[in-house]
């Protein structure tokens, strides 16, 4: 598993560039937004799990979310993509309103997720998984899948582009296992390349580091700051603070539903609020978590 | 003891020991259920759907057909009544699929198995005798002397095999003697059942199969990357219940007759028992599973007979009257054993099979 050595600092410099102009506070508007949301609320019960008044994503950077647990990351990961239906607001992926919109329609736009316990179709070869990501197949029509020569030419083109990116996930040689043979890291490393295969504008990944062998982080990070310099914008859930502070541009800080503090690594982990609501109530091992946090900058 | 075995033997009659099972392996009837369970597989199998209510696609195929000859729609014709049958299907699949497959899998268990009794209560009350012929089916008396029938016309007129100057001849050797009409069904019916099995194969090797068994393992993964989930499970829903529809009209065409009796629960688990028996989400398993249900189901069958009459079993333990009773339970032992040991069924890949144990 060893990872190519890439340099990545290029499009992290043009995205700290581009944030400098940015206000560090909650709801701040971004020069050119890929994703807006206003008012997006959903309870369970007495419980309000999400209630974010406004938050816009930059295009083209790394976005965090971050958030003790039960701050509602995963639930307003689950309502932006249209996997739960919020009780009030609205929200605009590349100008187009994405409210009320199925969750396979908001796929088809370009904003593709993953998630939290990986999604891998166990009793499916691992190329598979992935022809099965990309878009807009011919094949995939009822109409059209008797008729080989109406789909033959597409299917051997995403069989290339499955291969290439295969290929860059250091997976060649697993294409035809079962997806269910895969080790946890592995299944996160195939839920990302299947997302590629769509090439989405917009790609959420749910805790991509959670229960993957330590080994396999550094290569999984260098996979997400590729994506950056690829010009995919990634907006991301995570609970390891050093991954956090290192790899994203712009971090998004939410607890009990709301986003609470904005800002790069460097001006949130000196909020005072943050270290508050945040860090201050998980006390010994959340603090121990921030300084560590501090440490990789 | 040995003497006690060479006694046994003496008494069976091996030829109807092997002869009525076999016989029943290549009989319309196993035709019938292999279509059924190709279809099933298309819905289980491929897609995971938890459909407990096939019978409800072979009654609608059945009864359409029915309905559309003996009131004499467009002369009766027989192909216009086909279509109409296969149509009805395909609407029960859009009456059961477009509520119940927006909802989580076992509600489409809880609705497909209503529906089909619905419909076999439906067809069996005499509110609609007019049209159902209630619980005497159709054709009725009446209709029957007049000369109307369901499979005549495919069974005499458009059989080549058959002879109107010579209706009783037969052809075939051994137990496997079959006169002309049951042949020319059974020639038909296993022609459909490889054209069916073919067909549904090509499809889940297609893209579009593709995106079923992604369904099938994780309906939410298939969301994630822009597959619009309900549409593919509708167009299985509809695809195997009109391969289903099939199977009854099958059914009608070569009994003569349709009845709601035909269409009780157990056939549904019967050729769910079938599906697992060959293995699910394989090419021939629902064919294999089929032919060798009624094989087994009429072997057990035959030998606990012959060793009832013959006095073996004392009738105390087993009276000429459960014989038929014993043959339901030696089946589900036999399923409870082939679970344990090959969950995967006869054709089905045990790699597979075991990745659900991870």
């Amino acid at each position: 598993m060893s990872d190519n050595p890439v340099d990545h600092s290029i499009a992290k410099e043009k995205a700290a560039a581009v944030l400098a102009t940015v206000a560090d506070e909650a709801g701040s508007s971004k020069p050119d937004a890929i994703l807006n949301v206003q008012n997006v609320s959903r309870s369970f019960g007495g419980l309000k799990a999400v209630d974010v008044k406004e938050l816009h994503v930059q295009r083209g950077i790394i976005t965090a979310f971050i958030g003790p647990n039960g701050a509602g990351k995963t639930t307003f990961f689950n309502l932006l993509t249209g996997f739960d239906e919020p009780d009030t607001g609205t929200w605009q992926f590349d100008g187009s309103e994405l409210a009320k919109k199925p969750s396979h329609s908001i796929a088809q736009m370009g904003m593709v997720r993953t998630f939290q316990l990986t999604k891998s179709l166990g009793k499916m070869s691992v190329m598979d998984n992935m022809l099965l990501g990309a878009p807009n197949q011919q094949g995939e029509k009822l109409s059209f899948s008797l008729l080989r020569g109406l789909w033959r030419k597409q299917e051997s083109e995403v069989r290339a582009k499955a291969d290439d990116l295969l290929e860059r996930f250091n997976m060649t040689h697993m294409a035809d296992e079962y997806a269910a043979t895969l080790s946890g890291g592995q299944r996160k490393l195939l839920e990302m390349a299947r997302a590629l295969m769509a090439d989405p504008a917009l790609i959420l990944l749910d805790e991509p580091m959670a229960g993957v062998n330590p080994a396999l982080v550094q290569s999984l990070l260098g996979h997400v700051e590729s994506l950056r310099d690829d010009g995919v914008s990634v907006l991301f859930v995570e609970h390891d603070m050093d991954v956090i502070m290192g790899i994203s541009d712009w971090i998004v800080v939410l607890a009990e539903g709301s986003v609470i503090a904005e800002g790069t690594p460097a001006q949130v982990s000196k909020n005072p609020k943050v270290i508050d609501a945040y860090l201050g109530t998980e006390d010994g091992m959340a603090a121990s978590d921030g300084r560590r946090g501090e440490d990789a900058q | 003891m040995s003497h006690n075995s060479e006694l046994i033997l003496a008494a069976i009659d091996f030829s109807k020991l092997f002869g009525t099972p076999i016989r029943a392996m290549i009989n319309v009837q196993a035709a019938v259920f292999a279509l059924a369970a190709v279809g099933l597989n298309l819905h289980y199998g491929f897609t995971g759907l938890l459909n407990v209510g096939m019978v409800a696609f072979m009654a609608a195929g059945a009864y359409g057909m029915a309905i559309i000859v003996t009131q004499g729609v467009l002369g009766g014709s027989v192909l216009f009544a086909i279509l109409i049958g296969l149509i009805f299907a395909a609407f029960i699949a859009l009456v059961i699929g477009v509520p119940a497959l927006r909802l989580r899998g076992d509600y489409l268990a809880i609705v497909t198995i209503a529906i089909a009794e619905v419909m076999r209560v439906s067809f069996r009350s005499t509110k609609w005798l007019e049209w159902t012929g209630g619980p005497f089916g159709l054709p009725r008396a009446e209709e029957r002397s007049a000369g109307i029938s369901l499979g005549d016309r495919i069974g005499e007129d458009w059989n080549p095999l058959f002879a109107a100057d010579d209706p009783t001849r037969t052809w075939g050797f051994w137990q496997l003697e079959f006169n002309m009409r049951d042949l020319w069904f059974m020639i038909v019916g296993w022609l459909l059942v490889i054209l069916c099995s073919v067909m549904v194969w090509r499809l889940v090797q297609s893209p579009w199969g593709r995106v079923i068994k992604a369904i099938r393992e994780d309906e939410d993964a298939a969301r994630a990357l822009g597959k619009n989930v309900f549409n593919y499970k509708l167009q299985s829903l509809v695809i195997g219940g009109v391969i289903g529809a099939l199977a009854g009209l099958l059914r009608a065409f070569s009994s003569g007759f349709v009845q709601s009796d035909q269409f009780k629960p157990q056939t549904t688990f019967f050729i769910w028992t079938a599906l697992i028996l060959g293995g699910a989400a394989s090419k021939w398993g629902p064919v294999i599973g089929a032919a060798l249900f009624w094989g087994v189901l009429l072997f057990v069958e035959e030998l606990v007979r012959q060793l009832v009459d013959n006095g073996w079993i004392p009738e105390w333990l087993i009276s000429p009257t459960d014989v038929s009773q014993v043959k339901l339970i030696m089946m589900g032992v036999m399923l409870a054993g082939l679970m344990i040991w090959r969950p995967q069924g006869i054709l089905g890949k045990k790699e597979e099979a075991l990745l659900d144990v991870r």
